[in-house]
């Protein structure tokens, strides 16, 4: 693995940007530079007993994520990427290695399996709101479900939230009422009621059409510029990661383990205007070779997802 | 757009009235094809019937039964009579006692059956062995074993109803996406609270369904157990039997007309009482009619 230097700060003024973007949506957002929520993964390793032998998903793997950063995680379908985050959240065991948050062990050989909590909550795949909740009921599932907020509190911090994150008129609507769109950002804002210190992301956006996908990411860095919490984030579009990310993992298929790991020198607070951008496309180019080495690999090994 | 979304309940209305209309007016013709069968215009259809062995006074099956008007006109006359409304009253207890203790009994064990793997290991077997049993198979055994014959029938439509909401539920609980339960975990649901917040909310649909189908088949078990235990009184005549023995005996005193008028009532009875479940069935669930 190469040890890329993983603190990131935005200094540099944005001589990347060739396309003037609209005032007021560039505003630098007052940084508090957030203090938990760091995760190490050292070493996981992995192994599934199947019926036709063992499979090994995640192999040698470690990462260095910072408090407060978006690290997203590029690999082809059923790299064992979704096996990662699944340790991390405590949803499966580990065959060895450790994983700790904030310097405390979550797992490792001793305790293969993480304790399930809210301070890492997951974004799924293709959504997990409660159909028999309305918008609003989801969104305070967690603290009135734990106590630590009254209804009348938790209402309160939904309400706000929901407004920040454009969500205002659809409170009182069922899931199965509003976009898909609307949807992922309602279960964005239920998982970050809990004040997790990560958020764990998998491919939340990946049944979006592509317009409505650009308007989530654009959705998500606000909410993240509100509340800097740390963000681990699956995805298989790598423009999706440099977009989002401030580092990018690009994982080897089967086992998956980081093939390498770049740090997005692109500043925050970026908007859809980066997409055009020129430093943007040199990321894109050298990172989309390793990745569709990757995808042939898993095409070719008839991988399909996990 | 507006217009036709407004105008689809009231035209799928009128096709209803349509077909029942049709009905009736194909019935009522049938029912007279005696009058139309004596006449000489008719001499070579009589005979094409009697060469395919046939009677030949009267259209096969249809001329037979009363006509609309006759029942209409019977229906009229018993209107006021007492015991037919008792025979109603008699059902109706009968269905709903059995059909709410089916409720009662059946949806916490399909829960304990979905929930826990050594109750559903233990009890699922036996449940699968007796579920096939008919209902009415039950009816001679249920006189046998209950001490009042009330007890036994109502016993019987509570199997009626019982076995359906069971799987109903099983099933229910056992569907709901595995994603619900990590989302509520990761949140920190603890089991009581899995258990509160997501598997009954997540079965309630499958609850009404049970209950919509388990009351049709009450229904349907109560007539024929009123049949085969001669009315569960020993009152004659028309009154306090229920529907089904108000059917049996209007076939034994040679009312047809009445046996259409029974079988009528029954088809009302079922139809408003499944409709008043799923009203509340959609009121329960209001998340899957606002979509």
């Amino acid at each position: 693995m190469t040890a890329a230097p993983f603190v990131h700060r935005e200094t540099a003024a944005p001589a990347w940007r060739d396309v003037p973007v609209a005032p007021g949506r560039t505003a630098p957002v007052a940084e508090a530079t957030p203090t938990r929520g760091a995760i190490r993964i050292e070493n996981v390793v992995k192994v599934y007993g199947g019926r036709s032998g063992a499979v090994t998903a995640v192999d040698g793997c470690s990462l260095d994520i910072a408090a407060g950063e978006i690290f997203m995680v590029v690999g082809p379908s059923g790299c064992g990427k979704t096996t990662l985050l699944n340790a991390v959240a405590g949803f499966h065991d580990i065959s060895g290695g450790r994983i700790s948050l904030d310097g405390q062990v979550l797992c490792d050989s001793a305790r293969p399996q993480a304790p399930r909590g809210s301070d890492r909550v997951v974004v799924f795949q293709n959504g997990a709101l409660f159909p028999w909740r309305t918008n609003l009921e989801n969104v305070i599932f967690g603290p009135v479900m734990q106590r630590k907020l009254s209804k009348r509190d938790a209402i309160d911090k939904a309400m706000d939230m929901m407004a920040d994150a454009g969500l205002s008129g659809v409170e009182h609507s069922y899931p199965a009422e509003v976009s898909s769109g609307v949807r992922r950002r309602v279960e964005i804002v239920r998982a970050l009621m809990n004040d997790p210190k990560v958020l764990l992301l998998d491919e939340p956006y990946r049944a979006l059409d592509a317009l409505t996908k650009s308007v989530m990411h654009e959705a998500l860095l606000r909410i993240y510029y509100k509340n800097k919490v740390t963000i681990f984030f699956i995805t298989h579009d790598l423009e999706e990661a440099i977009f989002l990310g401030h580092k990018v993992a690009v994982m080897t298929t089967r086992p998956c383990r980081p093939k390498m790991i770049l740090t997005v020198d692109i500043p925050h607070p970026r908007d859809y205007s980066v997409l055009t951008s020129k430093r943007f496309r040199e990321l894109a180019r050298a990172t989309s070779a390793a990745v569709h080495e990757e995808a042939l690999k898993a095409f070719q090994s008839g991988e399909r997802e996990g | 757009m507006n217009a036709t979304a407004k105008g689809a309940p009231a035209l799928s209305f009128a096709r209803g009235v349509v077909s029942i209309a049709v009905v009736l007016l194909l019935w009522e013709l049938g029912a007279r094809s005696k009058h139309w069968m004596a006449g000489d215009l008719s001499a070579p259809l009589r005979a094409t019937l009697g060469a395919l062995g046939f009677k030949t006074s009267y259209l096969p099956c249809v001329g037979a039964a009363p006509p609309p008007t006759g029942v209409l006109r019977s229906w009229a006359a018993i209107l006021t009579d007492v015991g037919y409304w008792q025979s109603w009253a008699k059902s109706f207890l009968r269905v709903s006692g059995g059909f709410t203790a089916a409720m009662v009994v059946g949806i916490p064990f399909g829960l304990l059956l979905a929930v826990n793997r050594t109750a559903f290991g233990v009890a699922f077997p036996l449940f699968e062995v007796l579920r096939p049993i008919p209902p009415l198979a039950w009816v001679p055994a249920s006189i046998i074993f209950w001490p009042t014959q009330e007890l036994s029938i109502s016993f019987v439509t509570f199997l009626g109803a019982f076995y359906t909401i069971v799987i109903n539920v099983v099933g229910g609980a056992k569907a709901i996406d595995v994603r619900y339960f990590q989302a509520a975990r990761s949140m920190g649901s603890s089991r009581w609270d899995l258990f509160r917040r997501i598997i009954l909310p997540g079965t309630l649909p499958s609850i009404v369904v049970g209950a919509v189908v388990g009351m049709g088949i009450t229904w349907e078990v109560v007539v024929a157990a009123e049949m085969i235990s001669g009315g569960g009184s020993q009152i004659g005549g028309t009154s306090g039997g229920g529907l089904g023995f108000f059917i049996w005996n209007s076939y034994v005193g040679g009312s047809y007309e009445q046996i259409v008028v029974g079988m009528i009532s029954i088809g009302i009875a079922g139809f408003v009482s499944s409709e008043l479940l799923r009203l509340l069935g959609r009121r329960v669930t209001p998340w899957l009619s606002q979509r």
